[in-house]
């Protein structure tokens, strides 16, 4: 890479958790960039990726959507049955004070990654196909990015083993096909996250 | 020694990336608000920790789990609850318990505030260990949410008709916002700052 001046600002990159400078006028295409200093990923480009992630987005918002109306675990005791879905599970806090709880739990494991798939979707459909940025695509590609942390469906899947564990003592558990949906979403996400270049979708939003 | 978009009078995207002359106020490219280093952020990170210390107390002290069966109700608190599972045998879970929302919440306390304060004062670890610190407590602060989900699976489970009846107490709601309150905490810290050598410590090495 150039030694970064004032002068190439067009072509400079700052590292966002360190403020490292660089030049990437010079970069080749494909080409990764990491920051030398903090080691935060700054470049990471995919050839393609933005249909495999508009798939992989679109595949995780059915999923999502299907997952939470099927039964999520079962309990068997004494001939008895208490199916539960991911609804119940986040309504299991509804008295009183506990509703706040309620909406918290639901939107962190379900509002805010279908959230963050449509946004991405929303944001690299007129991309993939060669068109002009959809009204306010930067907003919701900003958006997206700052809720990544608040998406919590694999917390949600280790919660749930844990549960599983706490209750193999008690009853006989069984888990239905809402669990598998939520762990194949927990695939989903970390693959399309890691194929996701932020660099590369600003860029393009930028044209 | 690496340059900064500070050395060359630049201000560096915490959103895109993107790179402006210091003074411009706002992103072109993705709208964010352009900070070369946001010093007010520590006063943000102070509140949001004092929030989550205050929430963390009764999270402590109240019931996470309020299991009645047909003769009692026996409340438990996060740590009696992890002790109980340990009297079963199940250590492992105990463990895990006990690390998600006992440990790792304290030690994120401390080393946010060990963050801030060698912002502020001066610091005896160098600023690379520093940012690795930063980086273990943004990704393992959402990881404290997992005993929230353990509580709702379990209490939308475990009904009546079942075996028991298992609700959810006060501290689920405490814990929930002191996490949350923490992840603000960690979220709101300008990371840049720990790579800036303070002034104090300039004029140290000039001597």
């Amino acid at each position: 890479m150039k030694e970064a001046t004032p002068e190439n600002i067009d072509t400079l990159i700052a590292c966002p958790k360190c403020d490292a400078i660089y030049d990437v006028a010079q970069l080749e295409t494909g080409e990764r960039v990491r920051c030398d200093v903090c080691h935060h990923p700054l470049i990471t480009p995919r050839r393609n990726a933005g249909l495999f992630i508009i798939a992989m987005s679109s595949a995780a918002l059915i999923l999502v959507m299907t997952a939470l109306f099927m039964p999520f675990i079962s309990i068997h005791r004494f001939g008895l049955t208490k199916q539960t879905t991911i609804l119940d599970a986040a309504l299991a806090f509804s008295d009183g004070p506990m509703i706040v709880l309620a909406l918290v739990t639901l939107g962190l494991i379900v509002g805010l990654p279908a959230l963050r798939f449509a946004l991405t979707i929303y944001t690299l459909t007129p991309i993939v196909a060669d068109r002009r940025p959809w009204p306010g695509a930067s907003r919701a590609f900003r958006l997206s990015e700052k809720l990544k942390p608040w998406s919590m469906v694999e917390i949600f899947v280790i919660g749930t083993a844990v549960a599983l564990v706490k209750l193999t003592d008690l009853a006989r558990v069984e888990l239905g096909p809402a669990f598998w949906m939520f762990v194949a979403l927990v695939i989903l996400i970390f693959v399309k996250d890691t194929v996701t270049c932020r660099w590369t979708i600003w860029r393009a939003l930028e044209e | 020694m690496t340059v900064t978009a500070k050395d060359l009078g630049l201000v560096g995207c915490r959103t895109c990336e993107k790179v402006y002359p210091m003074g411009t106020k706002r992103c072109a490219r993705c709208g964010e608000k352009l900070i070369s280093r946001d010093h007010r952020s520590l006063h943000k990170v102070w509140a949001w920790w004092i929030a989550g210390i205050l929430a963390y107390i009764p999270a402590n002290i109240y019931p996470m789990l309020i299991t009645t069966t047909l003769f009692r109700d026996v409340e438990s608190t996060i740590i009696g609850g992890a002790v109980e599972l340990a009297s079963y045998g199940a250590w492992g879970v105990a463990i895990v318990i006990l690390v998600a929302s006992v440990l790792i919440p304290a030690l994120k306390f401390f080393a946010i505030a060990y963050l801030a304060l060698s912002v502020s004062y001066g610091a005896s670890m160098s600023a690379p260990h520093r940012h690795v610190i930063y980086e273990v407590v943004e990704f393992i602060g959402r990881w404290s949410m997992i005993d929230v989900f353990v509580v709702a699976i379990l209490s939308s489970l475990v009904q009546v008709s079942v075996v028991a009846s298992i609700n959810p107490g006060m501290a689920a709601l405490a814990f929930a916002l002191s996490v949350i309150f923490t992840m603000m905490a960690a979220r709101s810290f300008d990371s840049r700052l720990i790579w800036d050598t303070l002034p104090k410590e300039k004029d140290a090495l000039a001597q």
